[in-house]
Protein backbone atom coordinates (compact mmCIF):
# COMPACT_ATOMS: atom_id res chain seq x y z
CA UNK A 1 0.00 0.00 0.00
CA UNK A 2 1.26 3.46 -0.74
CA UNK A 3 -0.96 5.77 1.20
CA UNK A 4 1.94 8.12 1.82
CA UNK A 5 2.85 8.30 -1.82
CA UNK A 6 -0.61 9.34 -2.89
CA UNK A 7 -1.16 11.77 -0.07
CA UNK A 8 -1.90 15.19 -1.45
CA UNK A 9 -0.40 18.01 0.54
CA UNK A 10 -3.38 20.32 0.88
CA UNK A 11 -2.81 24.02 1.37
CA UNK A 12 -3.96 25.35 4.70
CA UNK A 13 -7.46 26.62 4.25
CA UNK A 14 -10.45 27.36 6.41
CA UNK A 15 -11.22 24.61 8.89
CA UNK A 16 -14.16 22.31 8.24
CA UNK A 17 -16.81 23.18 10.83
CA UNK A 18 -18.65 20.13 12.09
CA UNK A 19 -20.39 18.55 15.06
CA UNK A 20 -18.12 15.58 15.38
CA UNK A 21 -14.85 14.18 14.14
CA UNK A 22 -14.28 10.45 14.50
CA UNK A 23 -10.66 9.37 14.47
CA UNK A 24 -10.47 5.89 13.02
CA UNK A 25 -12.64 4.17 10.41
CA UNK A 26 -12.49 0.70 11.90
CA UNK A 27 -15.70 -1.15 12.76
CA UNK A 28 -16.24 0.84 15.94
CA UNK A 29 -15.60 4.21 14.30
CA UNK A 30 -18.00 3.26 11.52
CA UNK A 31 -20.72 2.19 13.92
CA UNK A 32 -20.24 5.44 15.84
CA UNK A 33 -21.38 7.20 12.64
CA UNK A 34 -24.61 5.23 12.94
CA UNK A 35 -25.28 5.91 16.62
CA UNK A 36 -24.40 9.58 16.24
CA UNK A 37 -26.53 9.81 13.12
CA UNK A 38 -29.58 8.55 15.00
CA UNK A 39 -29.27 11.54 17.31
CA UNK A 40 -28.74 13.96 14.40
CA UNK A 41 -25.00 14.35 14.77
CA UNK A 42 -23.11 14.45 11.48
CA UNK A 43 -19.60 13.16 11.48
CA UNK A 44 -16.34 13.48 9.61
CA UNK A 45 -14.20 10.36 9.79
CA UNK A 46 -10.41 10.46 9.47
CA UNK A 47 -8.24 7.38 8.96
CA UNK A 48 -4.57 6.89 8.10
CA UNK A 49 -5.41 3.95 5.85
CA UNK A 50 -6.71 4.51 2.33
CA UNK A 51 -9.89 2.55 2.98
CA UNK A 52 -12.46 1.90 5.73
CA UNK A 53 -12.30 -1.11 8.05
CA UNK A 54 -9.19 -0.52 10.15
CA UNK A 55 -7.62 -3.78 11.31
CA UNK A 56 -10.56 -5.73 9.84
CA UNK A 57 -9.61 -4.55 6.38
CA UNK A 58 -5.86 -4.22 6.79
CA UNK A 59 -4.93 -7.22 8.91
CA UNK A 60 -7.60 -9.84 8.33
CA UNK A 61 -9.95 -8.99 5.45
CA UNK A 62 -10.48 -12.67 4.59
CA UNK A 63 -10.42 -14.12 8.07
CA UNK A 64 -13.64 -15.13 9.78
CA UNK A 65 -15.02 -13.38 12.86
CA UNK A 66 -17.42 -15.50 14.91
CA UNK A 67 -18.54 -13.19 17.70
CA UNK A 68 -20.56 -10.48 16.02
CA UNK A 69 -24.11 -10.82 17.39
CA UNK A 70 -26.48 -12.02 14.69
CA UNK A 71 -23.73 -12.85 12.20
CA UNK A 72 -22.55 -16.40 12.98
CA UNK A 73 -19.58 -15.90 10.71
CA UNK A 74 -18.42 -12.84 8.84
CA UNK A 75 -15.04 -11.86 7.39
CA UNK A 76 -13.32 -8.61 8.29
CA UNK A 77 -14.05 -7.21 4.84
CA UNK A 78 -17.72 -8.30 4.87
CA UNK A 79 -18.26 -6.70 8.26
CA UNK A 80 -16.69 -3.49 6.95
CA UNK A 81 -18.86 -3.55 3.83
CA UNK A 82 -22.02 -4.13 5.87
CA UNK A 83 -21.20 -1.32 8.26
CA UNK A 84 -20.58 1.00 5.32
CA UNK A 85 -24.01 0.05 4.00
CA UNK A 86 -25.60 0.54 7.43
CA UNK A 87 -24.20 4.06 7.86
CA UNK A 88 -24.87 5.22 4.30
CA UNK A 89 -28.07 7.13 5.27
CA UNK A 90 -25.99 9.38 7.51
CA UNK A 91 -23.62 10.43 4.70
CA UNK A 92 -20.43 10.71 6.71
CA UNK A 93 -17.49 12.49 5.08
CA UNK A 94 -14.37 10.33 4.98
CA UNK A 95 -10.81 11.62 4.99
CA UNK A 96 -8.67 8.62 4.11
CA UNK A 97 -4.90 8.55 4.09
CA UNK A 98 -4.73 11.24 6.75
CA UNK A 99 -3.66 11.16 10.36
CA UNK A 100 -4.90 13.64 12.94
CA UNK A 101 -1.72 15.13 14.34
CA UNK A 102 -2.91 18.04 16.44
CA UNK A 103 -5.81 18.57 18.78
CA UNK A 104 -6.37 21.78 20.65
CA UNK A 105 -9.26 23.12 22.69
CA UNK A 106 -10.39 26.55 21.48
CA UNK A 107 -11.59 29.36 23.77
CA UNK A 108 -15.22 28.65 22.78
CA UNK A 109 -14.92 25.06 23.98
CA UNK A 110 -14.73 23.50 20.55
CA UNK A 111 -11.72 21.56 19.30
CA UNK A 112 -9.36 22.41 16.46
CA UNK A 113 -7.91 19.35 14.78
CA UNK A 114 -5.25 19.27 12.11
CA UNK A 115 -4.18 16.33 9.98
CA UNK A 116 -0.77 15.60 8.52
CA UNK A 117 -2.18 16.60 5.13
CA UNK A 118 -3.17 20.00 6.46
CA UNK A 119 -6.93 19.41 6.73
CA UNK A 120 -8.36 21.30 9.71
CA UNK A 121 -11.57 20.71 11.60
CA UNK A 122 -13.40 22.86 14.10
CA UNK A 123 -15.64 20.44 15.97
CA UNK A 124 -17.85 20.24 19.03
CA UNK A 125 -16.93 16.71 19.98
CA UNK A 126 -14.13 14.29 19.15
CA UNK A 127 -14.49 10.52 19.15
CA UNK A 128 -11.24 8.60 19.27
CA UNK A 129 -11.87 5.16 17.80
CA UNK A 130 -8.27 4.54 16.85
CA UNK A 131 -8.01 0.86 17.81
CA UNK A 132 -4.40 -0.12 18.28
CA UNK A 133 -3.28 3.30 17.11
CA UNK A 134 -2.37 4.48 13.67
CA UNK A 135 -0.80 2.15 11.13
CA UNK A 136 2.78 3.19 10.56
CA UNK A 137 5.56 1.60 8.51
CA UNK A 138 7.60 -0.99 10.36
CA UNK A 139 11.11 0.09 11.20
CA UNK A 140 13.69 -2.67 10.70
CA UNK A 141 15.45 -3.14 14.06
CA UNK A 142 18.87 -2.29 12.66
CA UNK A 143 21.28 -0.62 15.01
CA UNK A 144 21.33 3.14 14.67
CA UNK A 145 18.68 3.30 11.94
CA UNK A 146 16.96 6.27 13.62
CA UNK A 147 19.85 8.55 12.70
CA UNK A 148 19.39 7.80 9.00
CA UNK A 149 15.61 8.23 8.91
CA UNK A 150 14.44 11.23 6.92
CA UNK A 151 17.95 11.78 5.52
CA UNK A 152 18.86 8.65 3.63
CA UNK A 153 16.43 6.00 4.87
CA UNK A 154 12.76 6.49 4.01
CA UNK A 155 9.61 4.41 4.54
CA UNK A 156 7.65 6.14 1.82
CA UNK A 157 8.31 8.08 -1.34
CA UNK A 158 6.97 11.62 -1.18
CA UNK A 159 8.72 12.95 -4.27
CA UNK A 160 10.26 10.63 -6.81
CA UNK A 161 12.78 13.31 -7.79
CA UNK A 162 14.39 12.97 -4.34
CA UNK A 163 15.78 9.64 -5.51
CA UNK A 164 17.18 10.83 -8.83
CA UNK A 165 20.86 10.02 -9.26
CA UNK A 166 21.06 8.00 -6.06
CA UNK A 167 22.42 4.54 -5.41
CA UNK A 168 19.18 3.12 -4.14
CA UNK A 169 18.49 0.00 -2.13
CA UNK A 170 14.88 -1.14 -1.90
CA UNK A 171 14.10 -3.89 0.60
CA UNK A 172 10.99 -6.06 0.52
CA UNK A 173 8.89 -8.31 -1.67
CA UNK A 174 5.42 -6.81 -1.69
CA UNK A 175 3.70 -4.36 -3.99
CA UNK A 176 5.26 -1.25 -2.43
CA UNK A 177 8.78 -2.62 -2.91
CA UNK A 178 8.14 -3.76 -6.47
CA UNK A 179 6.16 -0.70 -7.57
CA UNK A 180 8.83 1.67 -6.33
CA UNK A 181 11.54 -0.47 -7.89
CA UNK A 182 9.86 -0.09 -11.26
CA UNK A 183 9.09 3.60 -10.81
CA UNK A 184 12.46 4.69 -9.46
CA UNK A 185 14.74 2.51 -11.56
CA UNK A 186 14.80 5.03 -14.46
CA UNK A 187 15.70 7.85 -12.04
CA UNK A 188 18.25 6.21 -9.77
CA UNK A 189 21.89 5.94 -10.72
CA UNK A 190 21.87 2.36 -9.51
CA UNK A 191 19.14 0.27 -7.96
CA UNK A 192 19.25 -2.93 -5.96
CA UNK A 193 16.18 -4.81 -4.81
CA UNK A 194 16.84 -6.98 -1.79
CA UNK A 195 14.40 -9.61 -0.59
CA UNK A 196 14.83 -12.54 1.76
CA UNK A 197 13.65 -15.13 -0.77
CA UNK A 198 13.27 -15.44 -4.51
CA UNK A 199 9.48 -15.37 -4.27
CA UNK A 200 7.42 -12.22 -4.15
CA UNK A 201 4.03 -11.29 -2.75
CA UNK A 202 3.74 -8.47 -5.28
CA UNK A 203 1.58 -8.63 -8.40
CA UNK A 204 3.09 -11.14 -10.87
CA UNK A 205 3.34 -8.65 -13.72
CA UNK A 206 5.45 -6.27 -11.57
CA UNK A 207 7.73 -9.16 -10.64
CA UNK A 208 8.06 -10.06 -14.30
CA UNK A 209 8.98 -6.50 -15.25
CA UNK A 210 11.52 -6.36 -12.44
CA UNK A 211 13.12 -9.61 -13.63
CA UNK A 212 13.29 -8.20 -17.11
CA UNK A 213 15.13 -5.09 -15.87
CA UNK A 214 17.56 -7.40 -14.08
CA UNK A 215 18.07 -9.41 -17.27
CA UNK A 216 18.77 -6.18 -19.16
CA UNK A 217 21.38 -5.25 -16.59
CA UNK A 218 19.50 -2.14 -15.51
CA UNK A 219 19.23 -3.13 -11.84
CA UNK A 220 20.22 -5.98 -9.58
CA UNK A 221 18.21 -8.36 -7.44
CA UNK A 222 19.79 -9.76 -4.30
CA UNK A 223 18.37 -12.49 -2.14
CA UNK A 224 19.22 -11.85 1.48
CA UNK A 225 18.69 -9.54 4.43
CA UNK A 226 20.26 -6.34 5.70
CA UNK A 227 22.21 -6.84 8.92
CA UNK A 228 23.96 -3.48 9.38
CA UNK A 229 24.02 0.08 8.11
CA UNK A 230 27.20 2.05 7.47
CA UNK A 231 27.50 5.79 7.10
CA UNK A 232 28.00 9.03 8.98
CA UNK A 233 25.70 11.72 10.34
CA UNK A 234 22.67 9.97 8.95
CA UNK A 235 24.07 9.67 5.44
CA UNK A 236 24.11 6.08 4.31
CA UNK A 237 27.20 4.86 2.47
CA UNK A 238 26.72 1.10 2.44
CA UNK A 239 24.90 -1.77 4.11
CA UNK A 240 25.98 -5.23 5.12
CA UNK A 241 23.73 -7.89 3.70
CA UNK A 242 23.64 -11.57 4.53
CA UNK A 243 22.95 -13.92 1.66
CA UNK A 244 23.21 -17.70 1.52
CA UNK A 245 26.84 -17.22 0.48
CA UNK A 246 27.70 -15.21 3.56
CA UNK A 247 27.97 -11.53 4.34
CA UNK A 248 28.79 -8.84 1.82
CA UNK A 249 28.95 -5.09 1.70
CA UNK A 250 26.68 -3.27 -0.70
CA UNK A 251 27.29 0.35 -1.64
CA UNK A 252 24.18 2.54 -1.52
CA UNK A 253 23.26 6.01 -0.34
CA UNK A 254 19.47 5.68 -0.08
CA UNK A 255 17.39 2.89 1.37
CA UNK A 256 13.67 2.26 1.20
CA UNK A 257 12.66 -0.60 3.53
CA UNK A 258 9.12 -1.96 3.03
CA UNK A 259 8.25 -4.29 5.88
CA UNK A 260 4.55 -3.64 6.17
CA UNK A 261 2.69 -1.71 8.82
CA UNK A 262 2.46 -1.81 12.56
CA UNK A 263 0.21 0.08 14.96
CA UNK A 264 1.53 2.92 17.06
CA UNK A 265 -0.38 5.22 19.39
CA UNK A 266 1.21 8.16 17.57
CA UNK A 267 0.20 11.79 18.08
CA UNK A 268 -2.70 10.90 20.44
CA UNK A 269 -0.05 10.77 23.15
CA UNK A 270 0.48 14.54 22.77
CA UNK A 271 -3.08 15.71 23.27
CA UNK A 272 -3.00 16.07 27.03
CA UNK A 273 -5.24 13.08 27.70
CA UNK A 274 -4.67 10.78 30.64
CA UNK A 275 -3.09 7.58 29.37
CA UNK A 276 -2.52 4.17 30.92
CA UNK A 277 -0.03 2.03 29.04
CA UNK A 278 -0.93 3.59 25.70
CA UNK A 279 -4.66 3.22 26.34
CA UNK A 280 -7.11 5.99 27.15
CA UNK A 281 -9.01 5.58 30.42
CA UNK A 282 -12.72 6.39 30.15
CA UNK A 283 -15.80 6.15 32.34
CA UNK A 284 -18.30 3.42 31.56
CA UNK A 285 -21.34 5.66 31.40
CA UNK A 286 -20.33 8.03 28.61
CA UNK A 287 -16.96 6.65 27.50
CA UNK A 288 -15.54 10.11 27.89
CA UNK A 289 -11.83 10.74 28.46
CA UNK A 290 -10.24 13.02 31.04
CA UNK A 291 -11.20 15.86 28.67
CA UNK A 292 -14.84 16.83 28.42
CA UNK A 293 -16.09 16.42 24.86
CA UNK A 294 -13.40 13.94 23.86
CA UNK A 295 -14.60 10.35 23.84
CA UNK A 296 -12.63 7.14 23.34
CA UNK A 297 -14.32 3.95 22.19
CA UNK A 298 -13.18 0.53 21.02
CA UNK A 299 -9.76 -1.05 21.51
CA UNK A 300 -8.06 2.25 22.31
CA UNK A 301 -9.86 2.77 25.64
CA UNK A 302 -9.57 1.08 28.99
CA UNK A 303 -11.83 0.72 32.03
CA UNK A 304 -12.34 -1.94 34.69
CA UNK A 305 -13.42 -5.12 32.92
CA UNK A 306 -12.57 -3.87 29.43
CA UNK A 307 -12.60 -6.48 26.69
CA UNK A 308 -11.11 -5.67 23.31
CA UNK A 309 -14.06 -6.97 21.34
CA UNK A 310 -15.76 -5.33 18.39
CA UNK A 311 -19.13 -5.85 20.06
CA UNK A 312 -17.97 -4.00 23.18
CA UNK A 313 -16.96 -1.10 20.97
CA UNK A 314 -20.43 -1.03 19.42
CA UNK A 315 -22.01 -0.72 22.87
CA UNK A 316 -19.56 2.02 23.80
CA UNK A 317 -20.50 3.93 20.62
CA UNK A 318 -24.18 3.88 21.56
CA UNK A 319 -23.62 5.28 25.04
CA UNK A 320 -21.09 7.82 23.83
CA UNK A 321 -23.64 9.21 21.34
CA UNK A 322 -26.07 10.01 24.15
CA UNK A 323 -23.55 12.26 25.86
CA UNK A 324 -22.27 13.73 22.58
CA UNK A 325 -25.88 14.80 21.90
CA UNK A 326 -25.84 16.87 25.11
CA UNK A 327 -22.80 18.80 23.88
CA UNK A 328 -23.93 19.26 20.31
CA UNK A 329 -27.55 20.13 21.17
CA UNK A 330 -27.43 21.47 24.73
CA UNK A 331 -31.02 22.77 24.51
CA UNK A 332 -32.62 19.64 23.12
CA UNK A 333 -34.02 16.85 25.20
CA UNK A 334 -33.22 13.44 23.83
CA UNK A 335 -36.10 11.01 23.66
CA UNK A 336 -34.99 7.40 23.77
CA UNK A 337 -36.42 5.55 20.78
CA UNK A 338 -36.21 2.21 19.02
CA UNK A 339 -35.39 1.92 15.30
CA UNK A 340 -38.07 -0.77 15.08
CA UNK A 341 -40.93 1.51 16.01
CA UNK A 342 -39.84 5.12 15.78
CA UNK A 343 -41.03 6.78 12.61
CA UNK A 344 -38.58 9.64 13.10
CA UNK A 345 -35.61 7.26 13.38
CA UNK A 346 -36.85 5.33 10.38
CA UNK A 347 -37.08 8.52 8.40
CA UNK A 348 -33.42 9.24 9.20
CA UNK A 349 -32.55 5.73 8.08
CA UNK A 350 -34.43 6.21 4.83
CA UNK A 351 -36.96 3.43 5.60
CA UNK A 352 -39.98 3.69 3.34
CA UNK B 1 0.34 -32.04 28.69
CA UNK B 2 3.04 -31.24 26.19
CA UNK B 3 6.20 -29.50 27.30
CA UNK B 4 7.74 -26.79 25.12
CA UNK B 5 11.06 -25.11 25.87
CA UNK B 6 11.60 -21.50 24.84
CA UNK B 7 15.24 -20.44 24.69
CA UNK B 8 15.95 -16.72 24.96
CA UNK B 9 18.79 -15.04 23.02
CA UNK B 10 20.80 -14.91 26.28
CA UNK B 11 20.50 -18.69 26.61
CA UNK B 12 18.00 -18.73 29.46
CA UNK B 13 15.30 -21.36 29.14
CA UNK B 14 11.66 -21.55 30.11
CA UNK B 15 9.67 -24.77 29.94
CA UNK B 16 5.96 -24.21 29.46
CA UNK B 17 3.06 -26.63 29.41
CA UNK B 18 0.75 -26.71 26.42
CA UNK B 19 -2.41 -28.59 25.58
CA UNK B 20 -2.74 -30.29 22.21
CA UNK B 21 -4.89 -28.13 19.95
CA UNK B 22 -3.55 -24.80 21.09
CA UNK B 23 -0.75 -23.09 19.20
CA UNK B 24 2.84 -22.67 20.33
CA UNK B 25 2.19 -18.90 20.40
CA UNK B 26 -0.77 -19.35 22.76
CA UNK B 27 1.30 -21.53 25.05
CA UNK B 28 3.97 -18.81 25.10
CA UNK B 29 1.49 -16.02 25.78
CA UNK B 30 -0.19 -17.96 28.62
CA UNK B 31 3.20 -18.45 30.25
CA UNK B 32 4.24 -14.85 29.52
CA UNK B 33 7.33 -15.89 27.58
CA UNK B 34 9.26 -12.69 26.82
CA UNK B 35 9.80 -11.82 23.18
CA UNK B 36 6.63 -13.44 21.84
CA UNK B 37 4.46 -10.42 21.12
CA UNK B 38 1.76 -11.81 18.84
CA UNK B 39 0.43 -8.36 18.06
CA UNK B 40 -2.37 -9.64 15.81
CA UNK B 41 -3.55 -12.28 18.24
CA UNK B 42 -2.77 -15.29 16.09
CA UNK B 43 -4.35 -14.35 12.78
CA UNK B 44 -1.09 -14.84 10.84
CA UNK B 45 -1.34 -11.13 10.13
CA UNK B 46 1.87 -9.83 11.68
CA UNK B 47 5.21 -11.46 12.34
CA UNK B 48 5.71 -10.77 16.01
CA UNK B 49 5.55 -14.36 17.24
CA UNK B 50 8.56 -15.37 15.14
CA UNK B 51 10.62 -18.28 16.52
CA UNK B 52 13.47 -20.49 15.36
CA UNK B 53 12.66 -24.19 15.57
CA UNK B 54 15.57 -26.34 16.77
CA UNK B 55 16.97 -28.49 13.98
CA UNK B 56 15.80 -31.87 15.34
CA UNK B 57 12.21 -30.63 15.59
CA UNK B 58 11.90 -29.13 12.13
CA UNK B 59 10.49 -32.24 10.53
CA UNK B 60 7.74 -32.57 13.13
CA UNK B 61 6.73 -28.92 13.06
CA UNK B 62 6.74 -28.92 9.25
CA UNK B 63 7.22 -26.20 6.70
CA UNK B 64 5.53 -22.81 6.77
CA UNK B 65 2.47 -22.48 4.54
CA UNK B 66 2.65 -19.99 1.65
CA UNK B 67 0.62 -17.49 3.71
CA UNK B 68 3.04 -17.88 6.61
CA UNK B 69 6.02 -17.47 4.25
CA UNK B 70 4.48 -14.20 3.04
CA UNK B 71 4.12 -13.01 6.60
CA UNK B 72 7.68 -14.08 7.46
CA UNK B 73 8.77 -11.41 4.96
CA UNK B 74 7.83 -8.96 7.71
CA UNK B 75 10.02 -10.62 10.34
CA UNK B 76 13.59 -9.70 11.15
CA UNK B 77 16.56 -12.06 10.71
CA UNK B 78 14.55 -14.80 9.02
CA UNK B 79 16.33 -18.14 8.73
CA UNK B 80 15.72 -21.60 7.37
CA UNK B 81 14.31 -22.65 10.73
CA UNK B 82 12.03 -19.63 11.08
CA UNK B 83 8.35 -20.16 11.86
CA UNK B 84 5.53 -18.06 13.18
CA UNK B 85 4.62 -19.73 16.46
CA UNK B 86 0.91 -18.97 15.97
CA UNK B 87 0.98 -21.33 13.00
CA UNK B 88 2.45 -24.31 14.86
CA UNK B 89 -0.35 -26.42 16.32
CA UNK B 90 0.59 -28.30 19.48
CA UNK B 91 0.25 -32.08 19.17
CA UNK B 92 1.37 -34.94 21.44
CA UNK B 93 4.19 -35.46 18.93
CA UNK B 94 5.66 -32.11 19.86
CA UNK B 95 6.28 -33.03 23.51
CA UNK B 96 9.79 -31.78 24.24
CA UNK B 97 9.81 -29.19 21.42
CA UNK B 98 12.56 -26.60 21.66
CA UNK B 99 12.21 -23.21 19.95
CA UNK B 100 14.44 -20.17 20.17
CA UNK B 101 13.12 -16.64 20.55
CA UNK B 102 14.81 -14.18 18.16
CA UNK B 103 16.73 -11.21 19.44
CA UNK B 104 14.15 -8.82 18.05
CA UNK B 105 10.56 -8.92 16.89
CA UNK B 106 9.37 -5.97 14.91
Amino acid sequence: MQQDATKQGRPETEPVETDCVIIGAGPVGLFAVFELGLVDIKAHVVDILDKPGGQCAELYPDKPIYDIPGLPVVTGQELTDRLMEQIRPFTPTFHFGERVDELQRMPDGRFMLKTDAGTMFLTKVVVIAAGGGSFTPKRPPLEGIEAYEGKSVFYAVRRMQDFAGTDLLIVGGGDSALDWTLNLQPLARSLTLLHRRDEFRAAPHSVERMRQLVAEGKMQLKIGQVTALHGEDGWLEAVTIRTKDGEERLKCNRMLPFFGLTMKLGPIANWGLNLEENLIPVDTEKFETSEKGIFAIGDINTYPGKLKLILSGFHEAALMAQQAHKYVYPDRKLLFQYTTSSSSLQKKLGVR
Amino acid sequence: MVKITFVQPDGSQQVVEATPGMTVMEAAKLALVPGIEAECGGACACATCHVYVEEEWREKTGEPSPMEEDMLDFAFDVREESRLSCQIKVTEDLDGLVVRVPEKQF
